[in-house]
């Protein structure tokens, strides 16, 4: 496959194009309107849609409406704005609209900064917005894994009529790197339950309303079980040297990739470190973690915030491991020495 | 001769009065009866066969429960 | 004597009892957009985007696909239909208060994009679902549940002129404000909303129709007597009349 050298947002942006996405409705802000501008560029070169909302509260409505009459949709955001679509978030959700959103995640909380964060982790995954809805959330480390979760993400979402969140930040979003777009043909048929006009069938209804309890709880049960078969199906994760480790680093996106270099730094003072890293933050890995943790000394669970994954590799670890936790917030990203050095300084304590 | 008369669908009737009030010809009134959800439901009387199918009534039902019915024949 | 039905439900309604109070103005301006798209012969490609308040229902009673918005977001959603389907033929039915108040950016900016989309305004000056709360369009001195001693403008400020501010946008292609309390005014509005239908399917731009419209409940009158209020006092406040019109007339 060719190479192409490609910012992070930009190769999600083209590989949304290559997924079959025409429509894409979205408002500007940093770190990751490169991507709106990228879409603005690129639609009506293929035919396709594109549209700058008057707000993101506005955009996710308008991915809602394209969506519901059958397209592939995407809109792009980072955290505000992303808490700004929560609303709609939760309708598609209910709804059971495919819709594939990125959040390019930057330091808050409130205004926050502009730097890359993970700190919008406990709203990816356990959901942002009303109700009992699950988003699927998918954490790229590279940019050519970006392009190709954000391909899974299309597939995902029609698979499953659920929206799909690419969860970036700002440090992926705006690296270059070269991306190899897998070449395949896109077909995706929607037709059985989109808005498409009431010609030659009854008339049909996409909502997120039941005004009956009793009818709300079977949309609700459906859900459930749709997310149960998404958790048995999709749960995705990389482990890098684990084997033999005998501490293991958790870490997902760009602290993922970050944390293979300190992986790799620390084999070469001969020390057993081995990765695990979610690649689906939602479902979680779980089952996964569980085992891979067994046997080790010692867990360290790295994020770009306060700690919150980490409570997702506290449930899996199930107290049968020692976890630790390093992490920066606001928008710092940690680099791999001060990540081993503090591994160093918990091996010493041990 | 009776040239139009109109139908009223009872069960979908509220007892508004629209239509009452519309009624150039003074010739719907609430009935005694009640329909099933506890309404007067307006009802057609006109024994003088005033009724021209203006369809005043039916414009004016908030709940499209009025079918105005004309004679195809024009009466002479 | 043959007879035959020549007022009667159009086909475009799907013939479920509308859950309106009794004399609500609802259900005739259903009955008039049924009618229009029946006469259209559009009803297999349309599509209602219903609102979220008294008319949160109007999907199920119209014979076509439809949705529900989120409050106040249901230009969004219709322009998001209209750009991935331009071939479909999409409204929205919102009350003053989704449309007027949560959704004026929305209303603002789709009415300004010219987006192929009809919408029908119900401005009844109140909020009708959460039970008689201070609408947007609530008249100075009105009192509601949620302005106990009556609309004061230095409190709560005035009453929104919609069409006043729509005017003013160059995507808008028909924009008019009527009422319904007699059958003259309901021939009109059949008449405006139809115009604003053919705004979209004749491509030209936006539409819009505002009716003022009764709330006898939440206004606590009986439905003449609402009527008689609304023609005294709406009227006032809310002049009738056709603000744009870039269809034309019918051939």
């Amino acid at each position: 496959m060719k190479k192409v050298m490609m910012k992070g947002v930009e190769a999600i942006g083209e590989a949304a194009i290559k997924a079959g996405c025409r429509n894409y409705f979205g408002y500007p802000i940093t770190p990751q309107s490169e991507l709106t501008e990228y879409m603005a560029r690129r639609l009506p070169e293929v035919g396709g849609s594109f549209l700058q909302a008057e707000s993101e509260v506005a955009a996710v409505n308008m991915l809602y409406g394209a969506s519901s009459v059958g397209k592939r949709v995407m809109t792009s955001t980072s955290s505000p704005g992303f808490s700004l679509m929560q609303e709609g978030i939760s309708y598609i959700a209910c709804a059971q609209l495919p819709a594939v959103f990125v959040n390019v995640v930057r330091g808050g909380p409130g205004l926050g900064d502009i730097q890359p964060s993970q700190g919008d982790y406990f709203q990816a995954t356990k959901g942002g917005g009303h109700g009992d809805y699950r988003l699927i959330v998918l954490s790229p480390s590279t940019v050519q894994e970006a392009t190709e979760l954000t391909l899974l993400a299309f597939d995902l979402a029609d698979k499953y009529r659920n929206p799909v969140l690419i969860f970036a930040d700002g440090l992926l979003g705006q690296m270059m790197e070269p991306v190899a777009f897998e070449e395949k043909e896109i077909t995706y048929d929607n037709s059985h339950w989109a808005l498409t006009g009431s010609k030659n069938r009854p008339p049909r209804q996409v909502t997120s309303f039941n005004i009956d309890p009793y009818g709300l709880e079977k949309m609700n049960i459906e859900l459930q079980k749709k997310y149960r078969q998404v958790e048995a199906n999709e749960t995705r994760y990389e482990e890098f040297l684990i084997e033999d480790a005998d501490i293991l680093i958790v870490a997902h996106g760009t602290v993922g990739r970050i944390a293979k270099s300190v992986v790799r730094m620390a084999r070469e003072e001969g020390l057993k470190i081995g990765l695990f890293r979610p690649i689906t933050l939602y479902p979680y890995p779980y089952d996964a973690l569980s085992k891979a943790a067994q046997e080790k000394s010692l867990v360290l669970t790295v994020e770009m915030s306060s700690g919150q994954m980490l409570e997702d590799v506290k449930l899996a670890v199930c107290g049968k491991t020692k976890i630790e936790f390093y992490g920066r917030m606001a928008g710092v990203v940690p680099t791999p020495e001060e990540i081993f050095t503090h591994l160093k300084t918990l091996i010493r304590g041990q | 001769m009776r040239r139009a008369y109109i139908e009223i669908d009872v069960e979908r009737c509220k007892g508004c009065g629209l239509c009452i009030n519309a009624c150039p010809q003074r010739i719907i009134r609430f009935s005694d009866k009640f329909n099933s959800k506890g309404y007067h439901p307006a009802e057609q009387y006109d024994p003088d066969e005033k009724c021209p199918g203006c369809g005043f009534c039916y414009m004016m039902c908030p709940d499209t429960c009025i079918t105005v019915f004309k004679a195809v024949q024009p009466v002479r | 004597m043959e007879f035959t039905a020549v007022y009667k439900m159009p086909d475009s309604l799907s013939k479920k009892p509308f859950t309106y109070c009794p004399g609500c103005h609802h259900g005739i301006v259903h009955r008039l957009v049924a009618e229009v798209i029946d006469e259209l012969g559009i009803r297999e490609k349309t599509i209602i985007v219903a609102p979220v308040g008294c008319s949160v229902f109007a999907y199920e009673f119209f014979n076509t696909d439809g949705t529900v918005a989120p409050h106040g977001r249901a230009t969004a959603v219709a322009t998001g239909m209209k750009r991935a389907r331009p071939d479909l033929v999409v409204f929205t039915y919102q009350g003053d208060g989704d449309l007027a108040a949560i959704g004026t950016a929305e209303t603002i900016h789709t009415a300004n994009r010219g987006e192929r989309v009809t919408t029908i305004f119900i401005n009844n000056a109140i909020y009708g679902m959460t039970g008689g709360q201070m609408a947007p369009t609530t008249l100075l001195g009105m009192k509601t549940t949620t302005s106990p001693y009556g609309r004061s403008p230095e409190r709560e400020g005035y009453p929104v002129h919609m069409c006043e501010i729509l005017k003013e946008l160059k995507g808008v292609a028909f924009l008019a404000r009527t009422k319904v309390t007699t059958p003259k005014d309901v021939l009109t509005t059949k008449k405006y909303i139809k115009k604003a239908f053919l705004a979209q399917t004749k491509d030209i731009g936006y539409g819009l129709v505002e009716v003022l419209s009764t709330c006898p409940t939440n206004w606590g009158m009986p439905p003449i007597k609402a009527m008689q209020w609304l023609e005294q006092n709406m009227v006032v406040e809310y002049p009738l009349g056709v603000f744009v019109d870039k269809v034309g007339e019918e051939k």
